[in-house]
């Protein structure tokens, strides 16, 4: 039988299935970090369950973390509880641990994947909804709650039902100043917030071929946000290149051998597939989002739809403070953030910097710059985009989650807007009362600059 | 884990649709290392107003409503899947919530607390929805040996799906660590398949 990617990566690690019921899909690598795990490492020990294999999990601190002076002791007591627990726990298991300050710390989508630990053909999860970021390597990659941590924890495995599948093709070249987040926050826009639930998507055709890594976790990363709990890329030569050589990376033949058998899991011609759609790479442009939910987008240079009766998105649009039909172009924004397991990679702020270099932002704008992990943050520097920011007025501050869920002190203020590389603009998603709109690291920097939306493409060569 | 079989309760109406996880339990309460105690933050940015004063229209602070039953709109528990929405209404009070649509990660959590999702059809949950604003007192039994939610004193019912794993769950208050920890000895002649 044909298959597709998904369908060869998931029955090849298929343990055990129950009679009209789930299957037990064993688990390659568990990420977890301080806001999910401690709960879980609590049940096992109240009823003495060992962790099975502590070997295959990662440990990060990242959601509840400073992004400046990391050095120093964290002021919060809560969250500084949350971190030494995390600390205890994986000492006492035997878990590696990349605590803040370490060479390895970020965001755990962020770490995994540049450290070489994300692999084609594995299954990763982590108690976080971006962990579908891992599947731009063609991994099955998603998140889970803490009962299901502890599930993992205590047998490597976990109870589940296969997902349907779902594919998205998209084909033709993209425009000037299209960047991988349009593409996604384009698909949410015209699928909707739960047109994935219940399924596993791919992403197909030549714009993902085209597109680096970094792009392709960008797109994964977002799955959930149509309520697809995961979402893949066919591993390629272009994923082959970035993992080689990566500090977890199998090495020499290991690697060779590795490659042979990754080749055979992109999806075989005539798969089929429960559910598809088609998009021509022509039709997206820069987006952003209007709304309250990452399918609330429209082309930045469009308008917000018109004639809505239903509540929901009334009560959206009151809570944003916009108007039906109104145009966001010269909309006075005082808050960017560039950063979150969605776009805070090297190649973010490279695209960040190439627009705001020799320019100054604008001086209603606090403009926040948090790398994805610690190595991120060096290569920020080593390249030299450090002073192309400092000089334009930015603020570089250390990795972590930030203001992507405000969790920390990363908080906009109530009723302010956010033009934020983020993944959600969920109601004070950043902070009480804080309104979020969903952009592009190009539009973000773009914004910064002016003090307003404007229309990016009249900006380009 | 907490047994489920039947219930019969007035419910809670929250009609919003598209409700996520950040709005069922705010970031800044995940702080916590334990379960306990998040129904207190429930809906935390919904209950207050700005200035910090009681939103006396937000349904949970509404005292016609009552119940262990939420009954909400399309695709409730959206977004981030922090178990700590699940934890958070439970600890509320509420045993079951109805909605036409469940975001998958939420389902899930939900059913490894005990906290049962009701899915049903769009139809009857807008018979629902009118006959709890009609008479906010009107009973809902949820009864999950039959798989069907009716609304008492009238002849409106559905049936409603759930994996029949779970259901034996549920009705015994196991839960998958039980399961998944007596399947060890598959799992290790699994890894051992794969090193060959």
């Amino acid at each position: 039988m044909k298959k597709t990617l998904f369908d060869k990566v998931w029955d090849a690690h298929v343990v055990d299935s129950i009679e009209n019921g789930p299957q037990v899909l064993y688990i390659d690598k568990h990420l977890i970090h301080e806001v999910t795990s401690p709960q879980a490492f609590r049940e096992l020990e109240d009823r003495g369950i060992p962790i099975l294999r502590p070997e295959q999990i990662v440990a990060t601190a990242d959601h509840n973390t400073p992004t400046t002076n990391q050095h120093l002791p964290i002021k919060d007591a809560l969250s500084r509880n949350q971190l030494n627990e995390l600390s205890a726990n994986c000492t006492k298991n035997g878990i590696t641990l990349y605590e803040l300050g370490h060479k390895n710390n970020g965001i755990v989508h962020v770490i995994a994947p540049e450290l070489g630990i994300t692999q084609p053909g594995m299954t990763i999860v982590c108690g976080d909804s971006h962990t579908s970021t891992h599947g731009a390597f063609g991994a099955i990659a998603f998140g889970i709650g803490t009962s299901q941590v502890a599930q993992v924890f205590a047998s490597q495995c976990l109870l589940l039902e296969k997902p349907k599948s779902l594919r998205v093709t998209v084909n033709g070249t993209l425009r000037n100043g299209v960047l991988p987040k349009d593409v996604i926050l384009y698909i949410i826009a015209k699928l909707g917030t739960n047109a994935g639930t219940g399924y596993f998507c791919e992403y197909a055709g030549d714009v993902f071929e085209n597109m680096s890594m970094e792009g392709r976790m960008t797109v994964c990363n977002m799955s959930i946000e149509m309520g697809a709990r995961g979402g893949m890329i066919a591993p390629d030569d272009i994923t082959f290149e970035y993992v080689k050589g990566r500090e977890f990376a199998p090495e020499g033949t290991e690697f060779d051998k590795k490659v042979s058998f990754w080749k055979t899991l992109p999806s075989d011609e005539g798969a089929k597939f429960d559910q598809e759609y088609y998009f021509d790479a022509a039709d997206i442009e820069p987006m952003i989002t209007y709304g309250t939910n990452p399918g609330m987008g429209i082309k930045i240079t469009g308008n917000i739809p018109k004639n809505s009766t239903d509540d929901s998105t009334k009560k959206s649009l009151a809570y944003m403070g916009f108007e039906q039909g109104e145009s966001l172009i010269n909309k006075p924004i005082n808050f960017v953030f560039i950063g979150s397991c969605t776009n805070s990679r090297i190649e973010d702020f490279r695209t960040a910097a190439s627009f705001i270099k020799g320019k100054q932002k604008a001086k209603n704008v606090t403009a926040w710059l948090v790398p994805g992990s610690k190595k991120v943050e060096s290569q920020i520097i080593d390249e030299g985009l450090r002073d192309i920011f400092e000089e334009a007025g930015f603020e570089l501050r250390q990795p972590g989650c930030s203001a992507c869920l405000a969790m920390n002190d990363d908080k906009i203020p109530q009723g302010e807007y956010c033009v934020s590389t983020s993944n959600r603009n969920f109601e004070g998603r950043q902070g009480q009362g804080s309104r979020t709109i969903l952009a592009s690291p190009l539009v973000a920097a773009a914004t910064a600059i002016e003090g307003r939306i404007i229309d990016i493409t009249k900006h380009l060569n | 884990m907490k047994k489920f079989t039947t219930l019969v309760s007035s419910a809670v109406l929250l009609v919003n649709e598209n409700i996520d996880t950040d709005q069922i339990i705010p970031a800044r309460f995940l702080k916590a290392t334990n379960r306990d105690g998040f129904g207190i933050n429930l809906f935390r940015d919904w209950k207050f107003q700005k200035n910090g004063d009681l939103n006396k229209e937000f349904a949970l602070n509404n005292l016609k409503y009552s119940g262990s039953i939420l009954v909400s709109g399309n695709n409730f528990g959206c977004g981030s899947s922090r178990e700590h929405a699940a934890w958070a209404l439970s600890d509320y009070g509420f045993k079951v919530i109805v909605s036409s649509f469940f975001a998958d990660i939420f389902k899930g959590n939900a059913l490894n607390n005990g906290l049962l999702p009701v899915q049903v059809s769009e139809v009857f949950l807008k018979d629902l929805f009118q006959k709890i604003k009609d008479n906010p007192k009107t009973e809902i039994e949820v009864n999950l040996i039959d798989q069907k939610i009716s609304i008492k004193d009238t002849n409106l019912s559905e049936e409603f799906e759930i994996d029949a794993y779970k259901k034996t769950c549920l009705l015994n208050g196991y839960d998958d660590i039980d399961f998944l920890v007596a399947s060890i000895n598959k799992i290790k002649a699994f890894e051992a398949q794969q090193l060959h």
